[in-house]
């Protein structure tokens, strides 16, 4: 292979990754906000995303399928899951998160993590007897254009931009800007930010931590949820997909620091672009094998994150 | 109660459900359930595995399926590449799941709570995409016909039932042995307050690794087995999520950090999947695991810490509903004069010793020296450094400059462990008991120091009980202490540890005049005895009576040193903390 056979490699590498990773960015971001505010892993934050994916697929269905309905479908899929996502909290997790988890072993972690894995295996197992096995996906008038850079090069490079990804990164991209200015300017954000950083405090000033809670279980599903809707255009999925990609949400996450918002966009990006750059030099399979490569040497060697700043350790 | 008859006591009941369970066993003739009855105690021992490391050390392992999963490979791919055996696969199966441990546990534990779980979630999956790119899909292990039974390989599917209940009950007496002895003691003490732990003497690294190479040789072996049983391994079998789970979720829903708890994890919920998906899988695929997650949020919601534990609290509850009051501590009488001490060489020596958060420098080139046999007292204002100090001394805080000397030896940088080890205990301005052990265990913990034989280190803690009082209520739980209790519990600790040198952090802090004289004597007692005190107090009538020697410390830096009744007349000293009242000087008798 010679160099502008690799150099085209390259580009085109680096422009899927930027593409899906702006996806990723977004899910990250839903999942960010849930660790950040209520310090709790959940497990079932790929199965609220699968839900999100089917949400999507209904809705374009329902929209009657015009060029922009899986869009404005993936959009929609938001607040359906925002709904299902503030009931899950106010009758399960809420029993062993915030304020009540203090009574409980190791701060209530045990009773988060297995309440929250329950909660992945209902939905996966639950998707499949209602969705079935087989898998799906939404088809976009877009996913199979592309536009051509290029030739660059003299005419020895070119390389092909999907609009159909294109257009799911650029809304990943303003919903991340969105909510980055909800957090920063609404009453909601700062009530949100107030009661991550110090939940006691946020009481006596008056916040209602609980619902703060409630909300952002609700907005950070919702959120990963409309990834899951843009990530639905782009490859197939089934029940089981949450399984893959809480996997990749940790790692973009972690990556940039958990609990910081633009931290959590990059990460993702980041995990994005060396899931598709490793393909250039790993064999197909060791995708994902390279994706938990870079994650571990990141938590190992800098546990704060690309993007956080250290925290001193107590 | 000694070590031989406790594990005694638990070899009875697993002796007996050992046998229950191989008697139901034998009279099962349908081979489908002879499979659950052999899938039980392999995830039994997978919960135990997960157990013995995540259950006592508190770090929750999402990774156990790295262990089960090269131990199964090997297993597997030893039989079909050179014809070994499983009978000597397994066993090396069990060691390489150690040593997968040590590799795994090496980096990894330099984080702690959620990073750690997360990263532990990234090794099996890692290797379960390299086992597929290996184009180990679908592994069979052949059949020997010609000597099956030297394969593993038996017709009669009960055998393996009864290997397995073999495995499962060999694990729970491994757990009751360890869980009784010093291991589980001090990963339990670990779990509750490290740092308190590590000021202890107790070397949380080494300990953790300990446990991981034990629990990843448990997952190995069972791995290995589990490869024999179902004679095909896939990477999704044996490295995916759902092994990690299920290790986690047996043991979590019987109980954590017990030993019956992921056994009657496994005997609960593997049949209830097995059966369900057996009966109403075709119908309803998915069923199984919706009964299974309703199942276990079910349990969480009403049992938060498993099934055990609920029982145990409700057994507790009856029984302290019985005897409800607890014995006052006996004061300790003042019997040694404090002239009886004398001042020797020097024991400490701080010289230069410098640290800053951020742009506050919290000590800022702060020496002094201590003398053998004496009581030197710190005071100064709040944020002065004087904890600060303190976590420098024992090694939780590695000083930016400056060095200090402890019995002729460097010690700085050096970790809190190694320090306590040294001869240098220590009390903390907020106590740091081990909430849910006894008074007794609390103080053992901190005898292993230099005793690692156990029923010496139960002597060491004992004489430690005796010397500060708190004898009788040695089988008390910590968390139910009262204040003045709970500041002598850890000077008994830091005791335990056989200290030349004791740091006590504001051991005075909230007591009433009772509870002061009370800790007073007992710091006196031990002085007179030849344990050099340090001691940070805010009552300074206690500490004039108390210390040899005053230094004063001010934004981070000495400001004072002498004896008490000149640092009381220091006019520096007065104006940068006592106030001026003392300026009259005659507020040293009140």
């Amino acid at each position: 292979m010679d160099a502008a056979q690799y150099a085209e490699n390259f580009l085109q590498a680096l422009t899927a990754g930027l593409l899906t990773g702006a996806i990723y960015g977004l899910m990250c971001v839903g999942l960010s906000l849930i660790f950040g505010v209520m310090r709790v892993i959940n497990f079932a934050q790929g199965d609220f995303m699968m839900l999100g994916m089917y949400a999507a697929l209904y809705a374009t269905a329902w929209l009657g399928g015009g060029p922009a309905a899986p869009w404005i479908a993936a959009l929609l899929a938001g607040p359906m899951i925002f709904v299902v996502g503030v009931l899950s909290h106010r009758l399960l997790i809420s029993r062993v998160t915030g304020l009540r988890s203090t009574a409980l072993a190791a701060d209530g972690h045990y009773a988060q993590l297995i309440l929250t894995l329950g909660l992945a295996l209902i939905l996966q197992n639950g998707g499949l007897t209602v969705f079935g096995s087989a898998p799906v996906s939404i088809a976009t008038p877009l996913s199979s254009s592309a536009w051509e850079l290029g030739p660059l090069l003299g005419d020895r490079i070119s390389v092909f931009v999907n609009q159909g990804q294109t257009v799911g990164a650029v809304i990943a991209l303003l919903a991340v800007a969105a909510f980055v200015v909800l957090m920063n300017r609404s009453r909601l954000g700062k009530s949100l930010r107030a009661a991550a950083d110090n939940p006691v405090a946020a009481i006596y000033m008056g916040i209602d931590v609980e619902r703060a809670h409630r909300l952002a279980f609700g907005l950070g599903v919702g959120i990963t949820a409309v990834g899951g809707g843009l990530l639905a255009t782009v490859y197939p999925f089934q029940p089981y997909i949450g399984l893959e990609y809480v996997i990749v949400m940790y790692a973009g996450v972690v990556l940039g620091g958990l609990g910081s918002v633009t931290g959590a966009f990059a990460g993702g990006l980041v995990i994005g672009l060396v899931q598709q750059l490793s393909t250039l030099v790993l064999p197909n399979q060791l995708q994902n094998t390279a994706i938990f490569v870079v994650f571990l040497a990141v938590v190992l060697l800098r546990p704060q994150g690309l993007f956080g700043r250290a925290a001193r350790r107590t | 109660m000694s070590l031989a008859a406790s594990s005694r006591r638990h070899a009875v009941p697993i002796a007996l459900f050992g046998v229950a369970y191989a008697l139901v066993t034998l009279a099962t003739g349908n081979e489908y359930h002879q499979l659950i009855l052999t899938l039980v105690p392999v995830w039994a021992v997978m919960g135990l595995s997960w157990n013995l490391f995540s259950g006592y050390s508190g770090l929750v392992s999402f990774g156990h399926a790295a262990f089960f999963g090269l131990g199964a490979y090997f297993v597997a791919l030893a039989q079909v590449q050179w014809g070994m055996t499983p009978w000597i696969g397994i066993p090396i199966a069990g060691a390489l799941g150690g040593l997968a441990g040590l590799i795994v546990g090496l980096p990894t534990f330099r984080l702690r709570g959620h990073y750690f779980a997360l990263a532990m979630l990234a090794y099996p999956l890692a290797l379960l995409y390299v086992f597929e790119w290996l184009g180990y899909q679908e592994l069979t292990l052949p059949m020997e016909r010609e000597h099956p039974a030297a394969f593993m390989q038996f017709a009669d599917h009960r055998v393996y039932a009864l290997l397995a209940l073999a495995a499962m009950l060999a694990s729970m007496w491994l757990t009751s042995v360890l869980e009784r002895g010093r291991f589980g003691l001090v990963l339990t003490a670990m779990k509750q307050d490290e740092a308190a732990a590590e000021a202890a003497g107790i070397d949380p690294r080494a300990w953790k690794l300990r446990a991981i190479v034990l629990s990843g040789a448990l997952a190995g072996a069972i791995g290995g087995f589990y490869a024999v049983v179902l004679l095909v391994v896939t990477p999704q079998a044996v490295f995916g999520m759902l092994v990690s789970s299920q290790a986690l979720i047996v043991a979590m829903f019987g109980g954590v950090g017990t030993v019956w708890g992921p056994v009657i994890g496994a005997v609960v919920l593997v049949p209830l999947s097995e059966l369900l998906h057996a009966r109403l899988g075709n119908e309803i695929p998915g069923i199984q695991g919706v009964v299974y997650g309703v199942a276990i949020i079910a349990v969480i919601l009403l049992a938060p810490e498993g099934v055990v534990w609920k029982l145990r609290d409700l057994r507790q509850r009856r029984a302290s509903a019985a005897n409800a009051n607890v014995a006052p501590t006996a004061i300790v009488a003042d019997d040694a004069p404090a002239s009886a001490r004398t001042i020797g060489p020097t024991l400490l020596e701080v010289s230069g010793v410098s640290i800053a958060f951020g742009g506050l420098k919290a000590l800022d080139g702060v020496s002094l020296r201590v003398a053998t046999g004496e009581i030197l007292g710190i005071i100064g204002p709040n944020g002065a450094g004087k904890t600060t100090l303190f976590n420098a001394l024992n090694g939780f805080l590695r000083p930016a400059a400056g060095s200090i000397v402890f019995d002729g030896r460097e010690i700085t940088g050096q970790p809190p462990h190694r320090i306590c080890a040294a001869g240098v205990g220590r009390t903390f301005q907020v106590v740091r008991p081990f909430r849910r052990m006894t008074v007794f265990e609390n103080v053992l913990a901190g005898a292993f120091v230099h005793e690692p034989d156990e029923i010496r280190a139960r002597a060491i803690a004992v004489d430690a009980l005796d010397q500060v009082g708190l004898r009788a209520i040695e089988a008390v739980s910590a968390g139910g202490l009262s204040n003045r209790d709970l500041r002598l519990l850890e000077i008994a600790r830091a005791l335990a540890g056989r200290p030349k040198l004791l740091l006590l952090d504001e051991t005075l802090a909230g007591l009433d005049t009772e509870g002061v004289e009370a800790v007073l004597a007992v710091v006196k007692r031990l002085a007179a005895r030849g344990t050099t005190v340090v001691i940070i107090e805010h009552t300074m009538p206690a500490m004039v009576r108390l210390a040899d020697r005053l230094v004063v410390l001010d934004h981070g830096a000495v400001l004072a040193e002498g004896a008490p009744e000149a640092i009381t007349r220091n006019p520096d000293v007065i104006d940068a903390y006592l106030g001026k009242r003392w300026r009259t000087g005659d507020a040293v008798d009140r």
